[in-house]
Parts: structure tokens; C-alpha cells; sequence
């Protein structure tokens, strides 16, 4: 399936997306209250692979990136949800994507964001007891380990 | 609709509940996890009800460390993630450079690649099948399986100076040339292999105690493979075609003649079938590409510092573990804005969980062993 094919199926289906086909794959912007349903009926029609997920900092928003596609056409498609930087929420997707659990986790820990109804939110990486700074925030500064060039 | 996966996340009863609950801790310094890995195990009796990972030992932070660093030196920082395929850790960075830049890279230098690739695949293999059957109680294969990835390590120091984290490929190409012995020891490496890996079959693939240790342990379905995002030799042991190299054919694999190794049965013996065939198939890929090392330049010409337009870009490899993916996100400046590593074994590593409850404790690293963790590939 060509990036137009799938820009025209995904439409009908998410009227309210912002499409994206400037990229090597086909992006899509959700509105982060969309996302679960998004989620489920990606997932219902074959996407079952979710190969990345993770966050980027712009520092006035957190964006959430999804890389997924189905193991049986191979059409990537990219998927991001806007999060507000002061209080970043989202639904996890960990029990549509059993993968999500720990690249869920990862996130949580270096980026702050809160996963709704994760079934199992602890560090993961960091040392317990860790509290509030988030490594991979833009603002975050080791003063100790970090490079600086 | 599809088929939800329900999530139990307390006991799993299989037997009935004699004992008390008894909580081991596997590492971090255990010799069967093969590098700092924490596991927190709960048993009931011999059963396992619960596997819980605690990752971090041995972070280094690389994805923060390479916002700081340029398009160039990055690369070189992620040798040491999965430093048994560090080489295919460096092409798929530079993939994802050339990428950005649409660099065109001399046929000379993708050969190159894709026998840097294989080679190291095969070290990674059968470093692999030495440690893996040292976890389920064979020592001589250790000794052995050392015996070969020495001569690829010599190839190696030869032609990239160094013996595990080789930093040879560099965007639009490969640092240098490959040295005048590259293809007479390549060939007679590929000579002494043939002969010694029916002997791996015999000593252990044959071996009645080892399929006893492996056969029906640890069985990963299709569809969970698939949902835990396990890529690589584990996938494959399950059914799940996932080689990025046919579905995704980069540099000069689509020209090749080689076989995506799948086998069905998903478990521990699936898995271990599976990495053995796969050293046959990376000898075929050497042996038809050794010969026919193109002439020309082994760089193309790239400006001294680099910088990426603004926008994003992802590539994907398939390196001795799985999938390996980088994404890059370039504001269009000299270093990156963000990257994200996406390594196999940190994915691979999320199933172990679910493979290994109701299994018992003996088990266990008959288990790990096939998933084939590299720790700092997990902790990144």
C-alpha cells in the first residue's frame, strides 16, 4: 500500500486527524482525548505491530510518537499526541499493545509523562527513590555527568 | 474485532498453594544473565508466578549523551549498546544520517557493510550458542564457540583496528579500505566454519539432554510476539516474519539470494534452531559477496560537518538480537534535537514475564538464554 492509499483509508476513519505525508511514513496528529479510541481502531484494522514509542521535548509541549504498522501489508504509520508540558496525561496503550507496558514505563520515568490506568507505573531504569526530574526533559542538567561540547 | 490480551498481573495458579510465596532476586550479578540485570522472581515451590526485570545498572544515558555530540561522533557511542553487533548498530545510524543528507553510497562500501554486518552476526551467533548452552549445563561449547569468534575478532583488529566495538562505518560510506588479508582470511574463516558447524549440530542441536532442557519451555505465540513488539531470531522461532532485511531490504540485500530462517514451534528449541540456521544463511550471504568486492571509492564525499535538514527520520536494521531502530528528529542544526534508540533486546526482554510464569524456576535461563539479552543493548 502506497502513503496516498493509506492517507485515503485512514481519513474516513479519522475525520478529525491532522494528516501528515511531508516524511518517510504518513504521520497522523491526535488530539490526546482521541487517542484511546484511535488506539483501538488502528489496532482493530491490523495495526498490531507498535515497533516505537516514545516522547520528544520541544520545550513548550511533550509529544508523544507512536511507529506502528501490520505485520501483514508493512505501511508504517506514525502517530502523535500533543501533551501539555506542565501536566503531561495520556491513556496508556499497554493493553492494546502488550509492548507499550515497558516503552510506557521508560517514558514515564525520563519524561514525566503519567500513563492513565497503566497497569504497573514504576521506574524502570532510575533508582528508587528518585523523585521529580525527568533526564531526557530539555531542561534537565546533570552537573556532574553531563557532556558538554 | 481483534483479540484483546488480558492482562493478569497477580498469581498464576498451577499447583495448589502448599507453599508460602518466596521472592529470589537473579542478579544484578549472576552469571546465567550475562551482564548487570536485576531479576526479581516469585515462586511458589518450583513454579514461577512472576518475573520482574529492574533495569538501570548499567544506563549510560546515550540518547541524552547524543544530543550533545554531532552527526559524526554520535555513531560511535552506540558501538557500545549491543557491542556484540556494534557494527550493525553503526550502519543503521549511518542509514539514518545518509537518510537525511540523501547521501548516495559507493556500491563498494555497501558490500563492505553488508559483510561487516555478517561477520558480526555470525560472532554474535556463536557467542551465543556457546554462552547459551553453558546456561543449561554444557561448558565445552564455551571453549569452542570462543574458537571461532576469535578468528572473526582477528579479522576484525586487522581491518578496523579494534576487536569488539569497531566504529568502521562512518555516513557515505566506511572509514577505510579493507585490508589485502580481508578476503583470503574472510574465505578461510568461511573453510574452517563449514566443517566445524555440523559439529555444533552434533554436540549440542542432537543432544537428548539439551532438547529435553529446551524443547516446550518458554513457548511464545505468534500473536504475543507480535504484541510484545519481540523481533529478531526470538520472533522467528515463533512464526512472526520479521526480518528487516527481506521487508525492508537495505544496501545490497535485495540483490542477495539468502532465506528468512522461521520456524513454528515458539519455543526455547524453536529459538535456538532458528540462530543456528541463520549462521548457515550469513556464510551464504559472505560467500557470494566476498569474491565480488566491487572497485571503487569505500566513501562518498561528505562535508566535514554535517547538518541535517529540520524534520524527522527513522531507520531500521536487523541486527543479531532484531530490530534495531533509530529515530532521529533534527531541528537543523549540528547535533540532534532528540534520538531514540529503539533496541531489540529491551522488547525482547518485556516477553520474558510472559513466557516464563507457570514455568519452573530450573527453566528459567533456558528461557533467557534464547531470548539472547545483551544488557547495555536493554539499558542503552
Amino acid at each position: 500500500m502506497t502513503k496516498e492509499e493509506q492517507k485515503l483509508k485512514l481519513q474516513e476513519q479519522f475525520p478529525s486527524a491532522i494528516f501528515d505525508d511531508a516524511g518517510q511514513w504518513l504521520a497522523i496528529n491526535v488530539a490526546v482525548a482521541d487517542w484511546l479510541t484511535t488506539a483501538q481502531t488502528l489496532r482493530a484494522a491490523g495495526f498490531d505491530y507498535l515497533f516505537c514509542l516514545t516522547c520528544v521535548d520541544y520545550k513548550t509541549h511533550l509529544t508523544m510518537v507512536y511507529h506502528m504498522e501490520s505485520t501483514s501489508e508493512r505501511t508504517p504509520l506514525v502517530v502523535k499526541v500533543q501533551l501539555d508540558r506542565n501536566k503531561p496525561e495520556i491513556e496508556t496503550v499497554s493493553h492494546i499493545w502488550r509492548t507499550a507496558e515497558f516503552h510506557e514505563r521508560e517514558v514515564y520515568e525520563l519524561f514525566g509523562v503519567n500513563f492513565l490506568n497503566h497497569p504497573d507505573l514504576r521506574l524502570l531504569i532510575l533508582p528508587d527513590g528518585w523523585e521529580g526530574r525527568n533526564p531526557l526533559r530539555k531542561d534537565f542538567e546533570d552537573p556532574v555527568n553531563m557532556i558538554k561540547l | 474485532m481483534y483479540h484483546q490480551v488480558e492482562i493478569v498481573k497477580e498469581s498464576v495458579q498451577t499447583e495448589p498453594n502448599v507453599f508460602d510465596d518466596m521472592v529470589i532476586n537473579v542478579g544484578p550479578q549472576h552469571p546465567a544473565t550475562h551482564g548487570v540485570l536485576h531479576l526479581v522472581i516469585t515462586l511458589n515451590g518450583e513454579t514461577i508466578k512472576k518475573v520482574e526485570p529492574h533495569l538501570g545498572y548499567i544506563h549510560r544515558s546515550i540518547e541524552k549523551m547524543c544530543e550533545s555530540l554531532s552527526f559524526r561522533q554520535f555513531i560511535y557511542v552506540t558501538s557500545k549498546m549491543d557491542y556484540l553487533s556494534s557494527h550493525i548498530n553503526n550502519h543503521g545510524c549511518c542509514l539514518c544520517v545518509e537518510q537525511g543528507l540523501q547521501i548516495e553510497v559507493p556500491q563498494k562500501a555497501q558490500v563492505i557493510r553488508v559483510l561487516m554486518d555478517e561477520l558480526t552476526r555470525i560472532a554474535s551467533h556463536v557467542l551465543w550458542w556457546g554462552a547459551m548452552a553453558m546456561d543449561v549445563g554444557a561448558l565445552t561449547p564455551f571453549f569452542l564457540s570462543f574458537r571461532e569468534r576469535e578468528m572473526i575478532n582477528d579479522i576484525m583488529e586487522e581491518t578496523c583496528g579494534t576487536r569488539l566495538t569497531m566504529n568502521y562505518m562512518v555516513p557515505g560510506g566506511v572509514m577505510t579500505d579493507v585490508h589485502p588479508n580481508f578476503v583470503n582470511r574472510v574465505n578461510e574463516f568461511i573453510r574452517h566454519f563449514k566443517s566445524k558447524i555440523d559439529e555444533y549440530d552434533e554436540l549440542v542441536t542432537n543432544n537428548v539432554i539439551f532438547q529435553n532442557r529446551t524443547k516446550g519451555v518458554g513457548v511464545l505465540s505468534k500473536e504475543d510476539a507480535v504484541s510484545f513488539g519481540v523481533t529478531g531470531p526470538a520472533a522467528r522461532g515463533s512464526g512472526v516474519s520479521c526480518d528487516i532485511r527481506k521487508l525492508y531490504p537495505y544496501e545490497v540485500y535485495q540483490q542477495l539470494n539468502f532465506e528468512e530462517v522461521i520456524e513454528t514451534a515458539g519455543d526455547s528449541f524453536a529459538r535456538y534452531v532458528v540462530r543456528l540456521k541463520e549462521l548457515r544463511q550469513s556464510m551464504h550471504i559472505i560467500e557470494q559477496l566476498i569474491d565480488n568486492i566491487p572497485e571503487g571509492d569505500f566513501q562518498a564525499k561528505t562535508k566535514a560537518v554535517l547538518k541535517l535538514p529540520k524534520g524527522e527520520f527513522y531507520s531500521r536494521v536487523e541486527t543479531a538480537r532484531g530490530e534495531f531502530g533509530v529515530y532521529i528528529v533534527s531541528e537543523g542544526g549540528t547535533t540532534p534535537y532528540r534520538i531514540k534508540f529503539r533496541s531489540p533486546g529491551f522488547s525482547n526482554l518485556s516477553v520474558l514475564d510472559h513466557i516464563a510464569r507457570g514455568g519452573k524456576i530450573g527453566d528459567l535461563v533456558a528461557m533467557m538464554g534464547t531470548l539472547d539479552l545483551v544488557i547495555p543493548d536493554i539499558d542503552r
